[in-house]
């Protein structure tokens, strides 16, 4: 099965997001923020990485250039979680490595096609 | 979604709870940083969330809210008293709304816009800073299939965004129809390979109802880290019904063939990047690609059934034959009345006669293009035979074809066939060497076999080229000379002594094989040549190769001729091998009276008078005509009394009982019904020849 860490302070979206994903089939890791994502790093390998960008503590772009950074997860899809109004950001985060972005608000049927687009089916 | 609402309440009211303290802090601390992105990062959450729930009134308030302290979190508004007050409201509001999320209230309603007017009355104008970013999947439904055709070259580092082209890929096909094409010339070679580097261009012809937005959609993720270009080339038919009929269509629905007659008739069509290629003019990437362009297209309009079709429809050839026979009679009809109208000075009747003389001038045109087919058919079939041939042979063979778009007469080109097989074979057998004896010679080891077609006036030229070892003149007159056809004191041209190979049985070949047989070959090749109205003209260099040219008529049916008189008979002279027509002077006849020559732009030129060929003893008329004439002897004049004028006619065989009669190829009805034959000047000018080497 294959595994999908989701980075995001807001519980619902981390909630809602851990529905999604399992109902598609997906065994879902979390992390509030980006210190805690890279906690989860260091002893799992996802099959992709889910994050929001505006976190405490590290925010999604930082933790995105860990990612990229290191070498067991460099090759690691990385979504970027935005709103509409954050075209800056998702600039940004392409050129910092991000594979792709989903858009907030968003529903199972989008999420699951994002994911398929990045993992394949 | 709706047991995560509570989730999203719950949550929500916490966040509140946690705005209201940064708020209140950041009244003592208006320039702290980490607050004012706390305070903004509660309100973004909060929409965003509340986006996922369709609520409205919350996602359109807090999206106002969030943009202001975006701004202060840029710089561009500084942290307020009424700032935070303002704010401070406005989490009341939020909570307010929790407690009916998804209804929006008058009440609601009213208070938000009194909050938003009071933040703009805070920051001149509240920027929207909505710039949608195209969505990941698109919504639009196309309802008839496009051919788009996608070029995507992917940055050599595209891997380290996490891209899994596969996925990329998958997701292409999903949309529909797809083929692909990889590009893999920029792969190096295994010492220089990075495997975490792209280096294969993709082509994709994509055949699906999916927009140009969700084509593009696609490749959103990758649009950065890549170069792509998405080009629609067919677009679907939206609306239906719309638009001229094709000549297929109208065929189906009038009952005259079925679809898949039509499908037959879509299948014969050759494709130009064959063409292209055989021709060495693009690379073979180009036509792949152009070729899978076809293809598609191709399929799609089979797709879109009432689309496009390739308007080509299948006849009997009977049926064109009748029709060009008919258009024969009435160029012969026309030729009559232009004759008659002529004799009356009737300003209206000639108006007619030149009409109808247009007219089926075009007719006559329309009906022999009908019958035109390109030759590259013909020469396609023969790559079998030199393979098969040169493997029997222990020979390494390369058929090269060029021209072979070039279009004539089916009824030549099903007469071709036969010759054209002799000719190869020969080539390959007597022309070709082995590969040893070819590298011996300091040749390439495979030989090649070339086969050119080509217009030349009213003509088409076909040659068959061979890189071997050339025709050996000394073999070929001991040989003749042997065979009692040529004298043994008998001096000969270079062209003379190639002819000689086209004699009934004559074969230089040491061993008789199973390939060229016992030299019966040539001269029924020959023979079918000539019977076209052709002639054969044949080059060598002795180990360099040789050439053998066909010279064949556009069309067997038709023939642009010149009508000429001699006595009371009428004769026509094919009008593509006229030059001029001059007047013979009674001086001129005089001069050279027994040398039979006559000065032609500067150079003598020999004569034929057909009056005394014809063995029309009567005297001489005081004045009489030159028809300067190129043949494959050179070039001649043929003397005749008068030069009627240039007629188009259509031939007609003069059947079995003259089928050995010499200088004539063939007979035609004139206008007025009399008959007039057609001259062989060939053969003409070659008896001339004889006649006078003979000394006669």
């Amino acid at each position: 099965m294959k595994q999908i860490l989701i980075v995001d302070d807001s519980r619902t979206v981390r909630d809602s997001l851990k529905f999604f994903l399992r109902e598609g089939g997906y065994e879902v890791l979390e992390g509030s923020d980006g210190v805690e994502a890279l906690d989860v790093l260091k002893t799992a390998r996802p099959n992709l990485i889910i994050t929001d960008v505006n976190m405490p503590n590290m925010d999604g772009l930082t933790l995105l250039e860990n990612v990229r950074n290191s070498p067991e997860h460099k090759f690691t899809p990385v979504l970027v979680l935005t709103t509409e109004s954050q075209q800056s950001i998702m600039e940004r985060g392409k050129s910092l490595g991000a594979t792709g972005w989903i858009v907030k608000p968003f529903d199972s049927q989008k999420v699951l096609a994002v994911i398929k687009k990045v993992l394949g089916g | 979604m709706d047991q995560f609402k509570q989730v999203f309440i719950e949550e929500a009211e916490e966040l509140l709870g946690t705005l209201e303290d940064h708020l209140l802090n950041l009244e003592d601390a208006p320039e702290d940083r980490e607050l004012i992105d706390a305070v903004f990062r509660v309100m973004h959450t909060i929409k965003g969330s509340a986006a996922m729930f369709d609520f409205k009134g919350i996602v359109d308030f807090t999206h106002v809210v969030e943009s202001v302290l975006d701004q202060v979190r840029g710089g561009d508004l500084s942290v307020t008293r009424e700032l935070i007050e303002l704010t401070l409201q406005s989490r009341d509001h939020i909570h307010e709304m929790l407690s009916a999320p998804s209804d929006i209230t008058p009440e609601s309603e009213s208070r938000s816009r009194e909050l938003i007017g009071e933040f703009e009355k805070l920051t001149g104008r509240v920027e929207d800073k909505r710039n949608k970013p195209p969505a990941a999947g698109g919504e639009e439904e196309e309802s008839f299939f496009s051919l788009y055709r996608i070029l995507f070259i992917p940055d050599r580092d595209i891997f380290f965004s996490g891209t899994n082209l596969i996925a990329l890929l998958e997701e292409l096909q999903e949309l529909g129809e797809c083929s692909t094409i990889a590009y893999t010339s920029e792969i190096p070679s295994l010492s220089g390979y990075n495997p975490e580097t792209s280096y294969i261009r993709w082509e994709f012809f994509l055949t699906t109802k999916a927009s140009l937005n969700e084509v593009k959609d696609v490749f959103i993720f990758v649009e950065s880290s890549c170069q792509l270009e998405v080009t629609l080339l067919v677009e679907g038919d939206r609306e239906e019904g719309e638009g001229e009929k094709r000549l297929g269509e109208i065929l189906i629905s009038r009952g005259l063939i079925t679809p898949d007659d039509l499908t037959g008739a879509l299948k014969a069509q050759k494709p130009v990047g064959q063409i292209m290629m055989e021709n060495g003019l693009i690379s073979r990437s180009d036509v792949e690609s152009a070729l899978y362009q076809q293809k598609t297209e191709r399929k799609l309009r089979e797709k879109q059934g009432s689309g496009e079709r390739e308007n080509t429809i299948r006849v009997k050839s009977e049926k064109l034959d009748s029709l060009v026979d008919s258009v024969g009679e009435l160029v012969t009809a026309q030729a009559r009345l232009s004759q008659i109208s002529s004799q009356y000075d009737d300003p209206s009747l000639n108006a007619l006669a030149e009409l109808i003389e247009r007219l089926s001038t075009e007719l006559r045109d329309n009906a022999m293009g009908l019958r035109m087919v390109p030759i590259g058919t013909t020469f396609s079939r023969f790559k079998r035979l030199v393979r098969d041939l040169s493997n029997t042979l222990g020979k390494e063979i390369i058929l090269e074809t060029k021209g072979g778009e070039t279009e004539l007469d089916k009824s030549v080109i099903d007469k071709l066939n036969d010759p054209l097989v002799h000719l190869i074979r020969n080539s390959i057998d007597h022309g070709i060497e082995c590969p040893q004896a070819r590298l011996e010679a300091g040749k390439r080891r495979e030989g090649t076999v070339s086969l050119i077609a080509d217009y030349s006036g009213a003509n088409v030229v076909i040659q068959i080229r061979d890189d071997g070892a050339g025709l050996n003149k000394e073999r070929i007159l001991s040989k003749a000379r042997e065979k009692g056809l040529v004298g043994v004191d008998e001096v000969l041209t270079e062209n003379e002594i190639f002819k000689l190979i086209l004699q009934p049985g004559f074969s230089t070949a040491k061993e008789v094989t199973d390939v060229s047989g016992r030299g019966v070959g040539m001269d029924v090749v020959s023979k079918e040549i000539e019977s076209l109205g052709g002639s054969i003209f044949i080059t060598s260099t002795s180990g360099k190769g040789s050439t053998i040219s066909l010279s064949l008529p556009l069309t067997l049916a038709i023939i642009e001729g010149l009508l000429v008189r001699i006595g009371d008979e009428k004769f026509v002279i094919p009008l593509a091998s006229v030059q001029a027509c001059l007047e013979l002077s009674r001086e001129e006849r005089e001069l050279h009276r027994e040398k039979r020559l006559f000065e032609f732009r500067g150079s003598m030129v020999p004569y034929i008078r057909l009056r005394e060929l014809f063995l029309d003893r009567r005297d001489l008329p005081l004045r009489e005509h030159l028809v300067v004439t190129q043949t494959e002897n050179g070039i001649f004049g043929i003397v005749v009394d008068e030069v009627i004028g240039d007629y188009q006619t259509v031939i007609k065989n003069l059947g079995r009982l003259y089928k050995n009669l010499q200088l004539i190829t063939g007979a035609t009805i004139l206008g007025d019904g009399t008959m007039a034959l057609i001259l062989d000047l060939n053969k003409i000018t070659a008896l001339a020849k004889v006649e006078s080497s003979a000394g006669i």
